[in-house]
């Protein structure tokens, strides 16, 4: 076996290596950044260079109300973990279960919009530039929620049987790492396709 | 590990039970999440793919050996180049690199195995999966009447070629999406070789202690991560427009064909380091150790190679120079590709540093690894040529290119992997490989590799453009073209003894030991080949060469450093 042995006796000193599943998200955060970076690079290129119309100033409507559920999300998932933390599971059950209600009211407001845009307005991925940009970024984030969305699910029915104790704040801390991601990014969303490309 | 319980052996007569432990030993397989199995496999997998992409390179170089030849027809030639790059970049040199980092990295960090071993197996499997979707156009969906549907619009597929009106059929389907499949294999495990490196070192293993060939694949890691992603959304914007009827490419409707110029190449210039980074890894272990001395500059290797990683992001347009920029576009490439040469000079002094004044023994591992530092460099000055733009308008798209990025990939990139083989064989199977058919094999791809890629350069700066099926006898390309085809076929025998090398050495060769080459890495610190677990007892490192500590107490590094 191994010929390795500590030949010289040291008292040793604390050997500490960065946590596995946050370094393990942040290199997926990164990945998903640099995808996303593609995206809005496409997005803010192509504004404003349809043949046809419609212009975003024409149809976009302000998702005000669905980005401050979104946003205040992140705030009430980090209550939770910290209420795991502490060892209060009912705190944790209820800050979880409003974090994953207005995620779901977050991508209902995008699933209606968007009912909106296409089934009223007729207005498609195919109709111009835009359509293209612009169903390809907002989805591209909107998928993001809903794996988010799975993830919060599946924690809550394990937490509602009583499953997730003390012990699992690391893990429900790198999801929660994953979430604010999720929710960073819609600033930038936000801010690429409804302030500055509108 | 596995513990699945299949039928016991027992349970059957005697041919049954052949025929189950057959079975057993594939199950295992099949469902093993150990780095070593893994990175096998991953290295098996790429050596099919090696053999498959070196056949389409032979039905080219044949084509090509003589002026207006009809050995294969332009179609089928159209296949032959964009398989054959796709294959040998995706599913040849990606995987061979990740097998070896694989295997290897935990090893040397003293780790038990990968940070998250299924993450691994998955990747593995997707990588696996996304190479037999590329192959499987030949037979699949409108394919196999004259193998109609291979991909055939170039590896980098440029738009407005690969749109629905000029691509018809799912060719540039399986190419789109078998690309997306394995580059999600990549980019987790990309996720897993940084993660590793980061969280699963032995105690005393600080950053600075570390082998190279870890620090090496840490930074290829993260560039993965970088550069893998933007592949992956160019190719999710392809499928959009090809079957949600987007117009991101569509050049009818607005869009540009230039932006995915710039996403292909923003993904595959940082390729190149990707590749060629892993293979400053194998160099900076092996060159060392054949050279009996401690690497020379560490801290310097690390900091070139970082530098390397952080100026590769930013020289992608220099692919670009002939589609046209603003005049200060052209410089900013020009400065950025040329500063590439600087840490990448910094490298090869280091390694001749290494060797210098050291004892140098020629065995089949080293001798790959000196070649690779002539032919890298050689490689690297035609770079450097290209890099200048009005150097490039003139030879852009022609042989010289072609010449130019397969004497890194080949003659730097697959030497190194040679060598990796040839030194890390033993700790694999616990057999040495011959040295006899080694050094045959040496030879006869060194002097194959310079027939053909030293020639291949000429024909260019004569005008032969890359991609086409044939030329015409007037050009008097014949000659220089029949050089580089016979060179092909000595390297293809090379190659060959090299696969009968591999066989041959897993049933006869020389028992290993647990340390052939008297190294100092902690790969060598356990059984060839090693235990499930790697180590029984979790080492303690306190210098850069723990096993040499470990040989010489009385002298140890950790002294010095």
């Amino acid at each position: 076996m191994s010929a390795i042995s500590t030949t010289v006796p040291t008292p040793e000193p604390p050997w500490t290596l960065p946590s596995r599943g946050k370094t393990g998200m942040f290199c997926l955060i990164f990945a998903e950044s640099a995808i996303f970076t593609i995206f809005v690079v496409a997005y803010i290129f192509y504004l404003g260079k349809s043949l046809t119309g419609p212009t975003p100033a024409e149809i976009l409507r302000l998702p005000i109300f669905d980005t401050i559920c979104l946003l205040s999300s992140s705030l009430t998932i980090h209550a939770a973990v910290s209420a795991l933390r502490r060892g209060n599971s009912k705190m944790f059950l209820l800050w979880w279960g409003f974090t994953l209600a207005l995620g779901l009211k977050f991508i209902e407001g995008t699933a209606s919009d968007w009912h909106e845009m296409i089934y009223r307005e007729g207005f498609s991925i195919k109709t111009n530039l835009f359509g293209t940009t612009y169903y390809s970024l907002v989805g591209l984030h909107a998928s993001h929620v809903i794996v988010g969305l799975l993830g919060l699910s599946l924690v809550f029915l394990l937490a509602l049987a009583g499953k997730v104790k003390t012990q699992h704040a690391d893990r429900c801390e790198v999801f929660s790492l994953y979430w604010h991601f999720v929710d960073a990014v819609w600033v930038v969303v936000f801010t690429v396709v409804y302030v500055i490309g509108r | 590990m596995v513990s699945q319980s299949l039928p016991h052996a027992g349970e059957f007569g005697r041919e049954g039970a052949r025929g189950v432990l057959w079975l057993e030993r594939a199950h295992e397989w099949v469902v093993t999440v150990d780095h070593k199995k893994i990175g096998l496999m991953y290295i098996a997998y790429s050596l099919v793919f090696l053999a498959v992409g070196g056949v389409e390179a032979m039905l080219m170089r044949i084509q090509l050996a003589v002026p207006d030849a009809h050995f294969v027809s332009p179609e089928v030639f159209n296949e032959l180049f964009t398989m054959h790059g796709t294959t040998m970049i995706f599913f040849v040199v990606m995987p061979l690199l990740f097998g070896f980092a694989n295997y290897l990295v935990p090893l040397m960090i003293g780790a038990r195995d990968m940070a998250f071993p299924r993450l691994n197996a998955f990747s593995f499997w997707m990588t696996a999966f996304g190479g037999l979707l590329l192959y499987f156009s030949f037979i699949g969906g409108s394919g196999l009447y004259g193998a109609g549907s291979a991909p055939d619009v170039g590896w980098w597929a440029y738009a407005p070629l690969t749109a629905k009106a000029f691509s018809r059929g799912h060719s540039t389907d399986y190419w789109t999406l078998a690309l997306l499949v394995s580059g999600v294999g990549s980019i987790g495990t990309a996720v897993n070789l940084v993660t590793t490196v980061l969280s699963a070192r032995c105690r005393g293993m600080t950053l600075g202690k570390m082998p190279l060939l870890a620090w090496l694949n840490l930074v290829m890691g993260g560039m993965v991560l970088g550069a893998i992603s933007p592949l992956t959304a160019a190719q999710v914007m392809l499928c959009v427009d090809r079957y949600l009827g987007g117009h991101f490419f569509d050049t009818q409707a607005g869009g540009s064909a230039v932006i995915w110029m710039h996403f292909f190449w923003v993904f595959g210039h940082p390729e190149v380091y990707i590749l060629v980074i892993p293979a400053f890894a194998f160099a900076s272990e092996i060159i060392p150790v054949f050279s009996r001395k401690a690497i020379f500059g560490y801290p310097v290797m690390v900091a070139a190679t970082v530098g390397i990683a952080f100026v590769s992001f930013s020289v992608w347009a220099h692919h670009m120079f002939s589609v046209g920029m603003p005049s200060y576009g052209n410089a900013f490439f020009v400065f950025s590709s040329m500063l590439v040469g600087v840490p990448t000079g910094i490298k090869i002094f280091n390694w001749l540093g290494t060797m210098w004044g050291g004892k140098i023994i020629f065995s089949t591992p080293m001798l790959f690894c000196i070649a690779f530092l002539f032919q890298f460099l050689i490689g690297g000055l035609t770079g450097i040529m290209l890099a200048a733009a009005p150097f490039d308008w003139q030879l852009n798209d022609s042989y010289f290119v072609v010449a130019h990025f397969h004497y890194i990939i080949v003659g730097a990139i697959l030497f190194t992997i040679f060598a990796a083989f040839y030194y890390w064989y033993p700790k694999f199977t616990g057999r040495m490989m011959s040295e006899t058919l080694g050094k045959w094999h040496f030879w006869l791809f060194v002097i194959g590799f310079h027939l053909t890629f030293d020639f291949m350069h000429i024909p260019g700066i004569l005008g032969m453009p890359r991609r086409v099926y044939t030329y015409m006898p007037d050009r008097g390309w014949g000659e220089l073209n029949m050089i580089v085809t016979i060179g092909a076929f000595v390297q293809t025998v090379a190659v060959l003894i090299f696969v009968v090398n591999l066989i041959r050495s897993y049933f006869v060769g020389q028992i290993a030991g647990n340390d052939p080459w008297d190294a100092w890495t902690l790969e060598w610190a356990t059984t060839s080949p090693p235990p499930p677990y790697n180590f029984a007892e979790l080492p303690t490192v306190r210098s850069r060469r723990p096993l040499w500590d470990i040989k010489h107490p009385e002298d140890p590094d950790w002294k010095y450093e």
